[in-house]
């Protein structure tokens, strides 16, 4: 592994394999009576979130504790940060007390690679922006799997908001290298250009995008990064590309449908969907600390020489 | 490359260690099997399929991993996190008497490991520790209950358990390293 986890591409094919598989593993620890194990005693792992999560930052924290590690949460609000201190400066102050991870989450694309560049700790990107959000998509591909024993060759249909989606680039670093067939679908603003190049098939149409998909993938409305007029309005997008039980019977029968969280109920996805038989939205979340405790164990290891 | 045990002898000690776990406990609905990963999941099957033999009862049996509680984790100057694996223990052990069997006894630490990873599941009543082979060399206060072959070996030695489950074949080895 390498030092840092700030992308899907800091990982193999084979590494990617290797957290999911250990993951495994981590799953049965959550399921004893006595939830933890020694594994990180004495580590230190700093919790910095610059952006509001309530699912990632307690996925982390409790996956830290479950190992054993000593975790401390920085309130960023009630931090030095409003007095003016930049991202470089908090990280040197963390960093001078010696811990031996810090898991960030930040608005700006590439804060990770920047506390990367000038940290000694390990650093596990929690979500940087519109770039990268890689442990959720660790823990989407471990969702997959367990329902459909595998990856390669199934067609995952991600539709919504692609444009401000770090979940979204993640997922399709992490999906083509396992040799999924990925379709991705959204308003015409609402797209990257370039997609394509990554080896997604784009489609402006849901009904094709969700034909005979194995999974689908909501994203979703991320209204506060807008600053534009990118849909007319919230309900004429539920009505072109909304997830409603119609649409999900275009899918293959055995359908899973996932999201990210937190949800827009009526707006990228119906309630009755979301609640719904093919719904593994709960178990995206169970399995993200599962996933965590993976990825904080393996990084834990010494790093291999760059 | 010296063979020590072929099948048919790893067959007669397991038979006969089945044997010497039903002489010495009485009530055997207490007892349960836990074997080490991985080559002790194998032996502490074939311990459970060998106890039916001989008496028609069923011992429950389980898997455990002890990577999670290596004493050496994150002390190697250069090397990647070992594997670990799943941990399957499908019954309580509460008040049983467990049998934690394992394949070659040699520093201790991985027993020590192991009752440390048990003991999280429950308070069993007793553990007894089966081992094929014990190769000596203790580094910490740990004694088997049941020993297949004492096999006295330098430090400069290393014994290799082949099972057919895993490997295809049945055979104990000690090799130069």
């Amino acid at each position: 592994m390498k030092k840092d986890l700030l992308g899907i591409g800091d990982l193999t094919r084979d590494e990617i394999y290797l957290v999911l598989e250990t993951a495994e593993a981590m799953r049965e620890i959550g399921q004893r009576p006595i939830k933890k194990v020694p594994t990180l005693r004495g580590k230190t792992i700093v919790n910095l979130f610059y952006e509001p999560s309530t699912r990632t930052r307690t996925s982390f924290e409790i996956a830290e504790k479950r190992l054993s590690a000593d975790t401390l949460n920085v309130p960023v609000a009630a931090s030095s940060v409003l007095k003016g201190e930049t991202l470089a400066d908090t990280a040197l102050n963390i960093e001078a007390m010696a811990p031996d991870m810090i898991v960030l989450r930040h608005a700006s694309s590439g804060a990770g690679h920047l506390l990367s560049r000038i940290c000694r700790s390990r650093i596990i990107n929690a979500g940087d922006g519109m770039h990268e959000h890689p442990t959720q998509a660790l823990l989407d591909a471990f969702t997959i799997r367990e329902h459909k024993g595998r990856i390669d060759g199934l067609k995952i249909a991600i539709v919504g908001d692609l444009l401000h989606s770090r979940v979204l680039r993640s997922n399709v670093l992490l999906l083509s290298t396992l040799g999924a067939d990925v379709w991705a679908c959204g308003p015409g603003t609402l797209v990257p250009p370039g997609l394509e190049r990554f080896g997604v098939h784009v489609s402006t149409s849901v009904d094709d995008t969700v034909g005979d998909a194995d999974v689908i993938m909501m994203l979703r409305i991320q209204q506060e990064r807008m600053d534009g007029a990118f849909v007319p309005s919230l309900r004429e997008y539920f009505n072109t590309f909304g997830m409603t039980a119609a649409r999900v019977a275009r899918a293959k029968p055995d359908v899973i449908i996932m999201h990210p969280g937190p949800m827009n109920r009526g707006v990228e996805i119906a309630s009755d969907v979301a609640d719904g038989p093919y719904s593994v939205i709960l178990e995206q979340v169970a399995n993200g600390v599962a996933v965590r405790m993976a990825v904080l164990y393996l990084l834990a290891g010494e790093a291999e020489a760059d | 490359m010296p063979v020590v045990m072929d099948a048919d002898r790893m067959a007669r000690t397991l038979a006969r260690i089945a044997h010497e776990i039903l002489e010495r406990n009485r009530g055997i609905e207490e007892l349960a099997l836990v074997g080490i990963r991985t080559r002790g999941v194998p032996l502490a099957k074939r311990l459970a399929a060998g106890i039916h033999e001989i008496n028609a009862a069923e011992v429950p049996t389980g898997a455990l991993d002890i990577t999670l509680y290596r004493d050496d984790l994150m002390r190697h100057a250069v090397a990647a996190q070992p594997l670990v694996r799943r941990t399957e223990i499908p019954f309580s052990i509460d008040d049983r008497r467990i049998l934690l069997v394992d394949d070659v006894l040699y520093t201790g630490r991985t027993i020590r490991a192991a009752l440390d990873a048990l003991i999280e599941f429950g308070r069993p009543k007793a553990i007894q520790l089966v081992v094929l082979v014990d190769r000596g060399h203790r580094e910490l206060p740990i004694k088997a209950d049941y020993v297949g072959k004492n096999l006295p070996t330098s430090l400069s030695q290393s014994v290799h358990v082949h099972l057919k489950e895993i490997d295809g074949h049945d055979e104990v080895e000690i090799r130069e390293s």
